[in-house]
């Protein structure tokens, strides 16, 4: 239950309950101590590794993998709220934001949901990046630099002798108090931490496989089956707090991938004026009142590129919390600009929540390129060099 | 309350005008700092809200309020206000089927869905308890978004008839004021968006419009607000008025200036 200081004249009671308390709430909670000295959940729930309050309103945030895209969205992506990324056109780079925000949670410890009706989540988790440890993120950074071992140490241990006899390998979250993390996406996430990882994953091809719909539905069938399979494991493992009797709360992260292709039975991307053209939508709506009562941060990936109809992507857009454009030069004549040919492609924050404020977090650098190097995904300001031709994108004014 | 948009309205918590549909319509941007005014415009004013919730949950709305300083939590415990929260509704109502109708109900059915469990939901909310009939002013219905309910497979018929309903109830039975977001999408492309806002353009009796700035992103200046009074009664030359004001949100309030006159600019 979202908890504020009062204002003088507002007779609420000040703790901040953590969400178990309250059924009507949602797992927003504001840091530090209260007006009125009781602070009885809150600092429980701050405690979540992985998380840390927004330090404008308090709100709970998460990383999402990277940390230039956390500075982008002020800080993270908030607890409860959808993270829309619109994919770009041949769908290579969306998935490595997809990838950061799983790693991400695996490294963190949080629970993951993995739902994608192209490839088998089992698959997906293994191809995340690996994370770079503390003494090494600031060596790799260097493309030339050519370390990338630990020094094992084979001296045997003297002292403390029967400490060598335990592994050498942590197989827990490796640094679960920090917030963000990098990554190499040249290499692949150790085993040990997948397997020491809590997570689910949602194959579309195997749930449908069992039952074959014959009647029309009010949602598509993948979508339903999605919403049921998500709202059953925020029930079991108690991340909407009806359980409070769960020792250690923590975050659930949902990936879902490719939402709105033709692959989950959806039809928006192959017709322009398909009869039920809501089933996206509806699917978004359901989604953020779950995730809203739920302490989850969900990343979804449409193409949005392939939806004909181009209201409905305004209507998409609406309803997420926070919108990601990726747009790549691959196959654009923008390829062949000299302005662009240190970037591999621009990326849009098209919208930014207000959450418990009258206003967001918008950062006031607009025109921003990403560029996958060898190890590391980055985002830069797009440097402007002198424009004789250049036409400027179209920025949109934003809120 | 925002002390600047009362006095560009011309209103006060203590002079309440009755009977009046008032339509916000944000394009390119987002309009929703207006719906917190008002709500805690009409709580201050001693009117009875419903608040049909539709895009945030209630504790977004409650935080809000109490920054505008008015209590939610209190106003909803001492009867002054119903909330409808659509987000947590929209969960029960999917995953269980209900035995009695729920105003969400649409959700559940594949074809376009029928809205008159809301306008009940409504009707029920706002009607005259007998007991108080002189403890609120006059009853207010809110209503954030419309455009929700279209992406939600109602059809834009559907919705202009909800908001007629309501409007003949709460406008004209009992004397009430409604006020509605509309999200207009600005452009040939969304032709329900469009016919939902043409037809509550047409009925309202004020229209408060917001857009980003032609010009693109600006720190100081967050976009411009149109106002537009239609007097019905009173068919004078002067039918229609528009004025348009440029504004800043801030933390707590928002400023509002005449177009161009921004401190940061003078």
């Amino acid at each position: 239950m979202a908890a504020t200081a009062p204002c003088g004249s507002g007779a609420e009671e000040t703790g901040s309950e953590a969400a178990a308390g309250k059924p009507g709430g949602t797992s927003f909670q504001r840091k530090g101590p209260r007006a009125g000295g009781l602070d009885r959940g809150g600092s429980r729930l701050v405690s979540i590794a992985g998380t840390r309050p927004s330090v404008r309103n308090g709100q709970l945030l998460v990383s999402t993998g990277l940390p230039a895209l956390d500075q982008l969205l002020g800080g993270g992506l908030a607890v409860g709220t959808v993270l829309l990324i619109e994919e770009d056109k041949y769908d290579i780079y969306s998935p490595l934001l997809f990838k950061y925000f799983l790693a991400e949670g695996i490294i963190s410890g949080h629970t993951l949901l993995v739902a994608s009706a192209k490839e088998d989540p089992a698959d997906i988790l293994q191809e995340l990046p690996a994370p770079l440890l503390d003494n090494h993120c600031k060596k790799e950074f260097d493309e030339d630099s050519c370390n990338d071992k630990t020094p094992e140490s084979n001296i045997e241990m003297k002292i403390a002798w029967r400490y060598q006899l335990l592994p050498k390998m942590q197989a827990g979250p490796v640094s679960s108090s920090r917030f963000g993390h990098y990554y190499d996406v040249s290499k692949r996430i150790p085993q040990e931490l997948i397997e020491a990882s809590k997570w689910y994953g949602f194959f579309l091809p195997e749930k449908l496989s069992s039952s074959l719909p014959a009647e029309p539905c009010y949602l598509t069938h993948g979508y339903l089956k999605l919403l049921q399979f998500i709202q059953s494991i925020i029930y079991e493992d108690g991340f909407d707090g009806t359980n409070p009797q769960k020792k250690q709360k923590n975050i659930l992260r949902i990936g879902i991938q490719n939402l709105g292709s033709p692959l989950w039975g959806d039809d928006i991307c192959c017709t322009e004026n398909c009869d039920n053209n809501h089933n996206l939508t509806k699917f978004l709506y359901v989604l953020r009142g779950l995730l809203r009562n739920s302490l989850s941060a969900c990343i979804i990936t449409v193409p949005s590129h392939l939806i004909q109809n181009k209201a409905v992507i305004a209507r998409v857009a609406n309803l997420s919390d926070t919108v990601v454009g990726l747009e790549s030069f691959m196959g654009s004549e923008k390829e062949t600009n000299p302005l662009y040919k240190d970037y591999h492609g621009l990326i849009h924050i098209r919208k930014i929540p207000r959450l418990n404020n009258l206003t967001g977090d918008i950062s006031d650098v607009k025109d921003l390129a990403f560029k996958l190097k060898r190890k590391l995904f980055t985002i830069e300001l797009e440097l402007k060099k002198e424009r004789k031709d250049f036409i400027m994108p179209s920025v949109t004014p934003s809120e | 309350m925002f002390p600047e948009l009362n006095d560009l309205l011309n209103t006060t918590p203590d002079k309440v005008e009755q009977g009046k549909l008032t339509l916000l319509c944000d394009a390119q941007t987002d309009g929703s700092f207006l719906l917190h005014h008002f709500l805690s415009f009409y709580l201050r004013a001693n009117c009875k809200v419903c608040f049909v919730a539709l895009t945030q949950s209630f504790s977004h709305y409650s935080i809000v309020a109490q920054k505008l300083g008015v209590s939610l939590t209190t106003a909803r415990e001492r009867g002054q206000l119903v909330v409808l929260e659509g987000l947590k509704s929209s969960v029960d109502v999917f995953f269980r089927a209900q035995e009695e109708p729920h105003p969400l109900q649409f959700l559940r059915k594949a074809s376009a869905g029928d809205l008159q469990p809301l306008y009940e939901f409504v009707q029920e909310a706002l009607k005259p308890v007998d007991g108080e009939e002189a403890a609120w002013r006059c009853p207010v219905l809110l209503m954030d978004d419309l455009s929700v309910l279209l992406s939600l497979g109602v059809g834009a018929v559907a919705v202009l008839d909800l908001v007629h309903y309501c409007r003949a109830t709460v406008c004209c039975k009992l004397k009430g004021n409604l006020v509605a977001l509309v999200h207009d999408s600005g452009g040939a492309e969304d032709e329900e968006s469009n016919t939902l806002l043409n037809g509550l353009s047409h009925q309202s009796h004020l229209i408060l419009r917001v857009e980003g700035l032609a010009t693109g992103f600006c720190r100081d200046v967050h976009g411009q607000l149109t106002i537009l009074r239609r007097t019905l009664s009173q068919p004078t030359v002067q039918g229609e008025r528009r004025l348009t004001y440029q504004y800043k949100i801030q933390d707590k309030n928002v400023s509002f200036f005449a177009r161009g006159m921004s401190p940061a600019v003078l």
